[in-house]
C-alpha cells in the first residue's frame, strides 16, 4: 500500500495528570475517508487538535508523507496541506460568500500602496469552485448568514479544497444538521474523496459515518477500542461499539431495579442490546 | 479542474436585487440626508444658498473625518470614547509647543501626531491584550486625557485656553493646507471639506477593495473565526485605534489652526457625536457591518440639522431632541437591515 498522507503511531496526550488520549494509531490515505467515532469525551477533539496543529502530542509519532514531524501551529498544518473545518466553521455571517471564501488569503492586484483585493477574481473563483464541487449557491454576493447550515459546511469544505488541502479534517460536520442537510454534506465529503483528498471525518453518528467511510476507528475514554476497514466492520457492530454495548447492558441492569416506568425502559434497552449483538 | 462559470443564476429574482440594495449599510443615511436637506431647503433660502451650504458643510467636515475613522473602528468591533478629547489633546499640544515653547508649527504638528499615534496604540494594545470591552478601556483614557488637558493647560498658562498660534513661525503655510478657505464658484469653502472627502474616499477604498478591508469586517464580525483563517486580528484592531487617533490629530490640527486658540475642554462630548454619526451611517454597535460613506452622510445630517434649525428660526435648544429621534430611527432601521442580512431563508 502507498505511503499514507498522514499517520499517527501510538499517539498520546495528557493535560497535567489527566490522560486525554492514549496509544492511538491511525492513517489516512489519499482518496480515502477515515472516520473517527466516539461519544462525548472520548478524545475526538483532542485528536483533531493534535492533527490540526493546535496542540502537540506527548507520546508516539506523527507522520506526514511518511516523515515524522512536529506541527508548531495550525498555520504550519495548513502549509503542509492539512486543513481543518471546525464545527463553528470560521465563517463570518455578515460577510458575503466570496469575501468569506478568500478571508485571510485574498488574491491581490497591483503593488505597494496600490495593492488591492482582486474582487473580480475572488467572485469568479468562488463561483466556479463552488460549481466544480457541485455546490449550488444562488449568489456569491449573498451573506453567509443567509445560507443553511449544510450550505455553510459545503462552502467551508470547498474553501479548504481550493486552498490546496490534501487532507481534510472535518469536525462533526453533520451533527447540528437535519437529515436532508446532513445528506448534502456527506455528498461533498464523497466529492472531496473523489478528488483524491484524504478525509478525516469525526462524528458521533455511525449512520453518517458508515455510508461514506472506508476505514473506521472508534474511541472511548481516550483509547482506541476498534480499528478496521469497512469490509471488516458491519454497520451494527459499529453502532454497538459506539453506544458502548457493554455499558448499555449495565445501564439496563441498573434500571431494572427501579420501579414500573423504569423497568419498561430497561426492557426496551435490553431488546436493543440483543439486537446489536 | 473545471472552471465553467455559470451565467447569472435564473433564481436571482427581483426580490433578491431589492434585498441586495436594502442591505447596503449606507442606504438609510443617504435617504435621511436627502430628506433633511429637502426639508430645510424648502423652508430657508439661506440654507440652500452656496454660502449657506458652505456654512453647514464646515462643522460637518471635521465631524465627518472623525465619524469615518470611528466607523472603521466600529466595523472592526471596537469603540473609542477618547477620540473626542484626543482632538483637544492634539490641538493643545500644538498650541502649547508653538506659543509657550516657540516651536515652529510643523515640528509641533509632528510631535502632536506622534503623541496621538502613541495614545491610539496604547488604547488598542490594552484592548486586545486584556480582552476587556474597549468601551471601558477608552473611557479611562478619556478621563485621563480630560484631566491632563486641563491640568497641563492651567500649569503653563494659568488659564483654561491657549491662544496666539497665528504668530508662530510656519503658521501661514500650515494654515493654508489645513484651515484656510478656498473659493469655488465665488463662495468660500473651508479646505477641511476637501480633507473630509479625501478621508471618506480613502476609507471606502480600503474597506471595500483591499485585504485590510476584508480583515476589518472579519475582525468585527467574528474575531476568533477570523484568527483561525490567518487574519491578523490583533494588528488590525491596534491599527484601527491608531487610525482613529490619526483622525483626531488631523481634526485637532484643523480646529487649532482655524481658531488659532484651543480651549482646555475642547472635544469633550464629541465622541458620542462621532459614534452617533457612524450609527446613523449604518454601523452596527456589535461590529462587522457598516460603511465609511454612511458615516459621512451621518455627519452631513448632523451639520445640516445643527445649522438648519438656526436658519429656519427654531429654538436651537431643540437640536439634541432631533438628534435623539434621528439616532433612534437609525438604530431601528439598522436592526431591521441586520435581520434581513443574517436571516436564513
Amino acid at each position: 500500500m502507498s505511503t499514507p498522507l498522514l499517520e499517527v503511531r501510538g499517539i498520546g496526550k495528557h493535560y497535567g495528570r489527566v490522560v486525554a488520549l492514549r496509544d492511538i494509531s491511525a492513517s489516512v490515505h489519499a482518496g480515502e475517508v477515515t472516520c473517527v467515532l466516539g461519544d462525548n469525551g472520548a478524545g475526538k477533539s483532542t485528536l483533531i487538535k493534535i492533527l490540526a496543529g493546535v496542540h502537540q502530542h506527548d507520546e508516539g509519532a506523527y507522520l506526514i508523507d511518511g516523515a515524522e514531524i512536529r506541527l508548531t501551529s495550525p498555520r504550519d498544518a495548513l502549509d503542509r496541506g492539512i486543513a481543518t473545518v471546525y464545527q463553528d466553521l470560521a465563517m463570518i455571517p455578515l460577510m458575503s460568500v466570496w469575501r468569506n471564501f478568500f478571508l485571510g488569503s485574498e488574491p491581490t492586484l497591483g503593488f505597494g500602496p496600490l495593492r488591492r483585493f482582486d474582487v473580480a477574481k475572488a467572485k469568479r473563483t468562488a463561483r466556479s469552485e463552488l460549481a466544480a464541487m457541485g455546490i449550488d449557491i444562488r449568489d456569491v454576493d449573498q451573506s453567509v448568514g443567509t445560507l443553511s447550515g449544510g450550505e455553510r459546511q459545503s462552502v467551508a469544505i470547498a474553501r479548504a479544497v481550493y486552498f490546496g488541502a490534501r487532507v481534510l479534517i472535518l469536525d462533526e460536520p453533520t451533527s447540528a444538521l437535519g437529515v436532508k442537510q446532513a445528506g448534502m454534506v456527506l455528498k461533498y465529503i464523497v466529492q472531496a474523496r473523489e478528488r483524491g483528498l484524504g478525509v478525516v471525518f469525526i462524528t458521533h453518528n455511525p449512520h453518517h459515518a458508515y455510508p461514506v467511510g472506508d476505514h473506521f476507528i472508534v474511541l472511548n475514554r481516550g483509547r482506541m477500542i476498534a480499528d478496521g476497514a469497512k469490509r471488516d466492520i458491519g454497520r451494527d457492530e459499529l453502532t454497538s461499539l459506539m453506544a458502548g454495548g457493554a455499558e448499555l447492558e449495565a445501564l439496563s441492569h441498573e434500571l431494572e431495579h427501579g420501579d414500573g416506568g423504569l423497568a419498561e425502559v430497561a426492557e426496551q434497552l435490553e431488546a436493543e442490546v440483543e439486537r446489536l449483538h | 479542474m473545471t472552471t465553467a462559470v455559470p451565467a447569472a443564476d435564473e433564481r436571482l429574482t427581483d426580490v433578491d436585487r431589492f434585498r441586495r440594495l436594502i442591505i447596503r449599510p449606507e442606504l438609510g443615511a443617504v435617504a435621511g440626508a436627502v430628506i433633511v436637506f429637502t426639508f430645510f431647503a424648502i423652508q430657508s433660502p439661506v440654507f440652500r444658498s452656496p454660502a449657506g451650504v458652505a456654512n453647514w458643510l464646515d462643522p460637518a467636515s471635521t465631524l465627518g473625518i472623525m465619524a469615518v475613522a470611528v466607523a472603521l473602528l466600529m466595523i472592526g468591533g471596537e469603540f473609542d470614547l477618547s477620540a473626542g478629547v484626543l482632538t483637544g489633546t492634539t490641538g493643545l499640544t500644538l498650541a502649547l509647543l508653538t506659543v509657550r515653547f516657540d516651536w515652529n508649527v510643523w515640528p509641533a504638528m509632528a510631535f502632536a501626531l506622534v503623541l496621538a499615534l502613541a495614545i491610539g496604540f496604547v488604547n488598542g494594545f490594552l484592548v486586545v491584550r486584556t480582552r476587556l470591552p474597549s468601551f471601558i478601556i477608552t473611557l479611562s483614557t478619556f478621563l485621563m486625557l480630560q484631566g491632563i488637558n486641563l491640568g497641563v493647560t492651567k500649569y503653563f498658562t494659568n488659564t483654561v485656553s491657549v491662544g496666539g498660534i497665528a504668530q508662530a513661525p510656519g503658521y501661514q503655510a500650515a494654515s493654508a493646507i489645513f484651515a484656510k478657505s478656498v473659493t469655488i464658484f465665488g463662495t468660500q469653502f473651508r479646505i477641511a471639506i476637501l480633507w473630509w472627502i479625501a478621508v471618506t474616499a480613502l476609507a471606502t477604498w480600503v474597506l471595500l477593495r483591499t485585504r485590510l478591508g476584508n480583515w476589518i469586517f472579519a475582525a468585527g464580525g467574528n474575531a476568533p473565526a477570523a484568527r483561525s483563517v490567518g487574519v491578523p486580528v490583533t494588528r488590525t484592531k491596534i491599527g484601527l485605534f491608531m487610525t482613529t487617533a490619526f483622525a483626531a490629530w488631523l481634526v485637532g490640527t484643523i480646529l487649532a489652526l482655524k481658531l488659532t486658540s484651543v480651549q482646555a475642554n475642547a472635544g469633550i462630548g464629541q465622541e458620542f457625536e462621532y459614534i452617533i454619526a457612524a450609527v446613523i451611517g449604518g454601523c452596527l454597535l456589535t461590529g462587522g457591518y457598516g460603511s465609511a460613506i454612511g458615516a459621512t452622510f451621518g455627519a452631513l445630517i448632523f451639520g445640516m440639522v445643527g445649522k438648519g434649525i438656526v436658519y429656519v428660526g427654531w429654538d436651537p435648544d431643540w437640536y439634541k431632541f432631533f438628534l435623539g429621534i434621528l439616532l433612534l430611527l437609525a438604530v431601528l432601521a439598522n436592526n431591521y437591515v441586520r435581520k434581513f442580512a443574517e436571516e436564513s431563508r
